[in-house]
């Protein structure tokens, strides 16, 4: 399949992100992928203060802001409210950080997805919460360096397993995505506007202060991220049949560990630690893609 | 068309009557027969309206909150423990604008459990920018919950109509259901200025600096300044419609009165009977119902208690470490006044104990007989 990269605008440039973000480029193209018949509810995340405050705003479509744990269920009252009105076309999208996701948002996000209702929801994940310094959240990975996890004190558990989470909700669709690779991200996007129901979007977005990169580096670190199977590109249909995506190269992870501030401290140990566990995880998907149950 | 209607009916059948667009709403009691009628009305079609049956109080309100901003009337019904799990989405509705209406059947809050009355959970939401109306009967209670979207439409601010759980929520009355045409023909569908709709793309709710936030929040109290007068009118509006009017404020044989006794809930209809056998006896009392409690229609009140001699506020409530709470409003209400009245505070009816005609005419002799209150808080019927 040949996917192309639309070329109609639907965010303006004046938008309020750091240098090498990875949140609005993913923005930028989910709109390119959706069109303006789309609206976006924002929950209290990095991407609240990018789209710009009141009364400006960078993005083409009508955008809702709402609290930091509602946007499933804000995205339901939309589509409610849509139906109500015989408006079927518009398309409602809600916009989350991985803690809106993982964390704090995880109730209203696992009602809505049990009721399956109408949206997409895009879970922008930078591994942190951002927007308020850089603290772990629950899609931290294991033994990363926050300001809540400082290297004497590290986060010890593994990041959250959120798409297996909701595909187990009987989903119609959930897929991994990242900024890095806009083909895959819109052919994903794509393929979510054209089924009704509740549809995830686990998107990994490169944040370099919280990741402690430079700014023009991110794109690569976020490729690594995939070429190591640390973030594995595919997707889940019906909650049952996993398709990987992309087939990455499989360079060693610590070649993207090495590459962050917040990694700095692993001792050699640690490295394999994380390349076994990446090993494991990489072999239960593939075991999953061919049907075989784990 | 007169039905018997528990107060808890008469809630959805005031929301059904006003065609609400969007409901979702979570269960507890004594809440959960509203919740249950109107998913009954939205199944056989009795309504035509979406039910989002959500996983919480907190995505109840929040996801009205974004049906109300694309356009569509909307509605939950919620008590104590959900009230509180709403509070910050209480606060996001009263500043979004968004003429919500909440029907609120007051239940103490725990620890322990208690699902009885008590006025504590929905005061303790006095400040979230909701206007919060009191109702004493059920026909009362569905005829606010039509007035309460006229009012919330008109000053685009949320309407909680509160209840007594049990008193009214549980106990059935005859209540006059109004037809369906003259409903409509008083509450036209809704148009909102602004509705989320990619056709007018705009940013709702963006972040908002110290050079705006300000305004924005004047603009909601001279919003609710305006809403005692919209009230009114409406109320007026309606009694021209339907034959019956529920002013925000009721007097009741208040001329010559030394004492006026002031109430709100269930707690004023025992009240009234005390105070007809006292006046019977020549005892000079009055009961002022307060219906209204936000707004705090001060000028109102001023205008029946300002020459009354002694106030006994009879508050099922508490402020820990100040008092009743309707007895503060009202004492602030006169602090400025050369001539105000003694406020004597009662507690009583905490957590659903029974407020008898004796606790009240205990507290009216409390009243008569001192020239000021000995403490500033009087409990009626405490175990100590
Ligand atoms: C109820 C509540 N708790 C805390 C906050 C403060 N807060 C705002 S954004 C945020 C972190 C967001 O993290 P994430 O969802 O990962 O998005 P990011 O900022 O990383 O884009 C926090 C804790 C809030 N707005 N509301
Ligand atoms: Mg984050």
């Amino acid at each position: 399949m040949k996917i192309h990269i639309p070329k109609e605008e639907h965010m303006g440039p004046g938008h309020l992100a750091c240098a090498g973000c990875g949140s609005p480029l993913g923005l930028r193209l989910a709109l390119k992928a959706l069109g303006e018949e789309t609206v976006i509810v924002i929950p209290a995340s990095c991407m609240s203060i990018i789209v710009g405050p009141f009364p400006y705003s960078a993005i083409g479509v009508p955008i809702v802001h709402v609290a930091f744990e509602t946007a499933a269920c804000s995205a339901s009252g939309i589509r409610a409210s849509l139906d109500m009105q015989g408006d079927r076309k518009t398309t409602v999208v809600a916009w989350a950080g991985d803690g809106g996701t993982f964390d704090i948002g995880i109730q209203a996000l696992s009602g809505a997805a049990e009721r399956n209702d109408d949206f997409i929801y895009i879970c922008s994940d930078n591994e942190a919460y951002m927007n308020t310094g850089i603290q772990r959240s629950s899609a931290t990975p294991y033994l990363a360096w926050t300001t809540t996890t400082p290297v004497g004190n590290p986060k010890e558990r593994p990041k959250k397993d959120m798409m297996a989470i909701m595909a187990d909700h009987g989903i119609p669709y959930a897929a991994a995505a990242c900024v890095a690779y806009p083909e895959d991200f819109i052919g994903k996007l794509k393929k979510a506007k054209g089924i009704k129901g509740t549809r995830f979007i686990h998107l990994l977005t490169p944040c370099p202060a919280g990741w402690r990169i430079a700014s023009n580096e991110s794109i690569k670190v976020a490729r690594l991220a995939v070429e190591t199977k640390v973030f594995p590109l595919y997707e889940i249909e019906g909650g049952e049949v996993h398709t990987i995506t992309y087939q990455p190269k499989g360079t060693p992870v610590e070649a993207y560990l090495s590459q962050q501030g917040r990694f700095r401290h692993l001792t050699k140990e640690e490295v394999a630690t994380i390349q076994e566990n990446v090993d494991r995880r990489w072999d239960r998907l593939v075991k999953r893609c061919e049907g075989r149950a784990n | 068309m007169k039905r018997v209607l528990s107060g808890n009916k008469a809630v959805a059948y005031g929301v059904m009557l006003s065609r609400v667009q969007v409901i979702s709403a979570y269960p507890i009691t004594p809440q959960t027969t509203i919740v249950e009628e109107l998913s009954r009305f939205c199944a056989e079609g009795e309504m035509e309206a979406k039910f989002i049956k959500v996983e919480s109080e907190h995505s109840a309100m929040a996801s009205i909150i974004a049906s109300s901003v694309t356009g569509s009337r909307s509605f939950t019904a919620t008590s104590s423990h959900g009230l509180a799990l709403m509070h910050e989405m209480l606060h996001w509705a009263a500043g979004a604008r968004l003429p919500i209406v909440l029907a609120n059947v007051n239940r103490a809050m725990g620890p322990g459990w208690n699902i009885w009355t008590d006025q504590g959970d929905s005061l303790s939401q006095r400040d979230t920018g909701w206007i919060q109306l009191y109702c004493e009967d059920n026909q009362e209670v569905l005829d606010t919950i039509i007035q309460a979207f006229k009012i919330a439409e008109t000053v685009y601010l949320p309407v909680m109509v509160v209840l007594d759980a049990f008193f009214l929520s549980h106990t059935s009355e005859v209540i006059e259901i109004p037809h369906r045409e003259e409903v409509d023909h008083f509450l036209p569908p809704f148009e909102p200025q602004y509705r989320l709709n990619p056709k007018e793309p705009r940013s709702y709710y963006g972040m908002c600096s110290p050079d705006y936030y300000m305004e924005f929040r004047y603009k909601m109290q001279r919003a609710m300044e305006e809403t005692v007068e919209v009230a009114r009118v409406v109320d007026e509006e309606f009694g021209r419609q339907f034959g019956r009017t529920h002013s925000l404020l009721e007097p009741y044989r208040c001329e010559d009165a030394e004492v006026v006794m002031v109430t709100s809930g269930t707690v004023t209809s025992t009240s009234r009977v005390v105070i007809e056998r006292l006046r019977e006896d020549g005892v000079k009392v009055g009961l002022l119902k307060v219906k209204m409690f936000r707004p705090f229609p001060k000028e109102e009140i001023k205008g029946v208690l300002q020459g009354v001699e002694k106030v006994g506020v009879i508050d099922r409530n508490i402020s820990f470490g100040h008092g009743g709470i309707f007895a503060q409003e009202i004492r602030s209400t006169f602090c400025n006044e050369d001539e105000r009245p003694t406020v004597f505070g009662f507690i009583m009816g905490l957590g659903g104990r029974d407020v008898t005609p004796e606790a009240i005419e205990e507290a009216i002799h409390y009243t008569l007989d001192n020239h000021r209150p000995k403490e500033e808080i009087l409990w009626i019927d405490l175990k100590r």
